[in-house]
């Protein structure tokens, strides 16, 4: 282990996203020693591409708004699987996280009286989501990693981690290599947080950058954390489709927010034909309302009329366009259209949507203020994540605490939009300070085992020794096709089991890939390695999936379509046992009386 | 149209490197983002290449495509002629570490240097101020540090002044804070001197390749000048700054 660079922190963030970096400012603040590892450069990380908005009840454009109908929307949102602390925590929070991060120098729009401005997105009761345009996550990734560069916090980029070293069920540090030079290297920590994010490059059409591989999900797995929620997986309604370069890529919730309508091959809304008995009484029914809706929300008046059905939640709205797609009903390329262009004036489109309008420009030769996008559903984030305690974000191994994606818990069956860059400020804080907490706590590192370092860093190399194995690529290619065919947004026993039959051969050969050149910044390599991961997490996310037989929220079977209340009393959990994982039922905590009484009104 | 692209991309490292021909299969709307991919899944696994959303979001897939600083995700392969090879290089301002990819840290320690966000409200009071103030500010804060307007910026590329020049980038992101309705911070000194603010001579090349079509030199770097003058070149404010020391000029 001597001959490996070593470095020793009191907390190590794996992950420099919005929750990594909200952490790592957060642990230095306390006084922490501590360093930031990531994948890529910093500022690079997947929060930048998120666009629509940060979640928090501020009320400053509906002054009815509270974290009390934040944590209710949330809720019902997550079709109640939610563990309540975490809503309650997120929605009480998230308002001083926000202007937190403006007394930091974001730069969020402002209403006509100065204030930050907020929209509408979909299952959210008020407009509720501060936001920069639709590049909402730029804006939020900036403030925090120039706040974060003063703070002495120690940046190690482009540095992958591997495996997390525990010691008796104890954080002792981690392993991992650094993509430029492809040295190995030792971390000794006290605490470790995981903001390592999702795992949707385990899909081929999906809106994640090559960075989510599951990394986060796998090592906390093996190392015996547990996973929650696996079998959730959000599709977001609305990716680009065409041309097939850019197929998955995010078209933001915030253009049906400002007021974008979907349409099918027949010039049908519809999304009111597709509103869901738990949603009865909550939208528009008439094409008139909804247009009154957006009209007093566009002169910055509260609407006298119930919002748009393009504004229900994203699992409702994924399934919809799907069922228009298969009956024939979709767009020339296996979509449906969006249309702002119809509904706000150009001037207005590239001010609030300037990516969007850029984005379609550029990529698919279309311009969105004077026609219609074609959409339709992308892999875009696992509700599923490392089980967590609520206030403290610690997992059940004494040091490793996790925040953002990688934390499974706060969103239950279906997160929805905006509220996951407001849980990555609130559980990312949360993180760091008692991970801080948990280090000062220590007297002395826990001790790393010489010999598990080496067997991890003789697996590493592995991908090397191979000389007639195939390209690493196409075993990803044939993984991703696998789970989008069979483990997509609607799913049978039968194409569950067929993914998992897939996935086991896949295993073989991913175990004799090879990729070539040296270990000198080797993307083949890289995505040698990952491939576990992956395969790891789909597994667990199959096997979840075709355990719960219901329908909710994001899981939908077509074999049990019915919502199963019975079902709605327990999550599915992914545990190591001794030669496999195990996935267990395990009873939902339910909220006490005190907030089970916002949630009344829906059963 | 032709079905198949030829390209040609740099390959090894600093000591030894060579152009390498590449021939991919061409689909509707690809970008050379696609095309490198493409390349990486048939022929080199282990070509070197970075980038993140693929969506021009990001900034992390700048290279030279025919010799022209680009962001590859959001550069469209029809763009270019069909019967000449597209060279692809990486961004030559850097030290190069293998095949597309640059050792780009000069710039995050640069970065350091800046004195962050400094707001003086009265504890508990609210922020206020217009869209327009923002819209302002928002401007400099779109910058997706791709660095490409680093990459061809003459002060670095022909004259290597990494010392003694923030670049670009750098004056966009103080023009940000210095330009914030909120911010109290002065760090004008700092941009005459530290940041070397004097050495551009306004050719506007960064504005040019800047993918997210900021005005770098006429709203960052120009209005940044005339402060830098103001405070330190202007006779009679000179005398009111001795006389009447403030916070910010």
């Amino acid at each position: 282990m001597d001959k490996y660079q070593t470095f020793e922190y009191d907390v190590i963030i794996i992950g420099a996203g919005g929750a990594g970096l909200r952490a790592a400012i957060e642990a230095s603040t306390q006084g922490a020693r501590t360093a930031l590892v990531c994948k890529s450069l910093l500022g690079k990380a997947h929060t930048v591409m998120a666009e629509g908005g940060v979640a928090a009840a501020l009320a400053n454009v509906d002054g009815r708004d509270d974290w009390k109908v934040h944590f209710r929307d949330t809720m019902k949102g997550g079709k109640y699987l939610n563990q309540w602390r975490m809503a309650q925590l997120h929605a009480q929070e998230a308002p001083e996280r926000v202007r937190e991060l403006e007394s930091w120098g974001a730069i969020l729009d402002r209403t006509r009286d100065g204030r930050i401005m907020q929209r509408n997105f979909g299952g959210h009761t008020y407009p509720r989501l501060a936001h920069v345009g639709d590049r909402t996550g730029l804006e939020m990734i900036r403030t925090l990693q120039d706040r974060g560069v003063h703070q002495g916090i120690d940046v190690h980029m482009e540095c992958t981690i591997r495996w997390l070293l525990t010691d008796n069920g104890q954080i002792a540090g981690c392993f991992g290599y650094q993509r430029e030079s492809g040295r190995f290297v030792v971390f000794r920590a006290k605490s470790i947080v995981m903001a390592t994010g999702g795992i949707g490059r385990c899909w081929s059409v999906t809106s994640n950058s090559w960075e989510y591989t599951a990394d986060g999900h796998a090592m906390a797995l093996w190392a015996g954390a547990e996973l929650i929620d696996n079998e959730f997986v959000q599709f977001h309604p609305t990716g680009m489709v065409w041309p097939p370069s850019v197929r998955g890529t995010l078209i933001t919730e915030g253009v049906r927010g400002e007021g974008g309508v979907l349409l099918n091959s027949e010039d049908q809304r519809f999304m009111f034909d597709n509103i869901p008995e738990m949603f009865q009484g909550e939208y528009a029914e008439t094409q008139e309302e909804a247009t009154r809706w957006v009209d007093a929300v566009v002169a910055d008046k509260i609407p006298d009329a119930r919002r748009p059905p393009e504004l229900l939640t994203r699992d409702v709205v994924a399934r919809a366009i799907r069922r228009e797609v298969r009956a024939g009903r979709g767009s020339p390329h296996g979509g449906v259209f969006l249309d702002i262009a119809s509904r706000r004036s150009a001037e207005a489109i590239k001010k609030k949507l300037p990516s969007m309008y850029h984005q379609f420009k550029e990529l698919a030769d279309v311009d969105i203020t004077t026609d219609r996008m074609e959409v339709g559903p992308t892999c875009h984030y696992t509700m599923g994540g490392i089980r967590v305690d609520p206030d403290t974000q610690e997992t059940i191994i004494g040091g490793l605490f996790a925040a953002g994606e990688v934390a499974g818990g706060m969103h239950g069956s279906n997160r929805l939009g905006g509220n996951s860059l407001s849980d990555l400020l609130v559980f990312g804080k949360r993180a760091g300070q008692y991970a801080a907490e948990h280090a000062e706590s220590q007297d002395s590192y826990n001790e790393i085992n010489p010999d598990e370092v080496s067997r991890v860093a003789t697996e590493l190399l592995h991908p090397f020794e191979s000389t007639d194995g195939e390209n690493p690529y196409s075993v990803h290619e044939d993984l991703r096709e696998l789970m989008q065919e069979n483990v997509g947004i609607v799913r049978t026993d039968e194409d569950l089991r067929e993914a998992l039959e897939g996935i086991k051969q896949l295993r073989v050969r991913a175990a004799n890939v090879k990729v070539g050149g040296n270990i000198q910044f080797n993307p083949g390599w890289h995505l040698a390695l990952d491939l576990k991961n992956m395969l790891d997490i789909s597994e667990v996310v199959t096997r979840a999936a075709l355990q719960r037989t219901e329908s909710r929220g994001a899981h939908t079977r077509e074999d049990y379509p019915d919502t199963d209340p019975e079902w709605g009393k327990f999550n599915l959990v992914a545990r190591q046992s001794e030669n496999d994982v195990d996935i267990v039922k395990i009873p939902l905590e339910l909220p006490p009386p005190e907030l089970a009484v916002l949630l009344e009104d829906d059963d | 149209m032709s079905q198949k692209i030829s390209l040609q991309i740099q390959r090894g490292d600093q000591a030894e490197n060579e152009m390498v021909d590449y021939t991919v299969d061409r689909a509707p709307g690809m970008v050379v983002l696609d095309a490198i991919h493409a390349v990486q899944a048939q022929d080199a696994p282990d070509m070197a290449v970075r980038w993140n959303c693929k969506a021009g979001k990001c900034g992390s897939c700048g290279g030279e495509v025919n010799g022209i600083p680009k962001l590859m995700c959001m550069d469209r392969v029809d763009n270019y002629p069909e019967d000449e090879p597209i060279s692809i290089r990486p961004m030559k301002s850097f030290p190069l570490i293998r095949d597309l990819v640059c050792d780009v840290s000069w710039n995050y320690e640069v970065n350091k240097k800046i004195p962050a966000f400094k707001m003086d409200l009265p504890e508990g009071e609210e922020p206020r101020f217009t869209q327009a103030d923002a819209d302002r500010v928002q401007e400099f804060r779109k910058c997706i540090e791709c660095f490409l307007c680093q990459d061809v910026c003459h002060v670095i590329r022909d004259h290597d002044k990494k010392e003694e020049f923030a670049g670009p980038r750098f004056f966009v992101r103080t023009a940000g804070l210095e330009m914030h309705p909120l911010d109290v911070e002065d760090r004008i000194p700092l941009l005459k001197d530290e940041l070397g603010l004097g050495y551009c001579n306004i050719t506007k090349c960064c504005t040019e390749v800047c993918p997210e079509n900021i005005s770098i030199t006429d709203n960052a770097i120009i209005p940044l000048k005339e402060r830098v003058v103001d405070q330190f070149y202007d006779p009679l404010k000179k005398l009111v700054q001795i006389l009447l020391p403030s916070k910010k000029s």
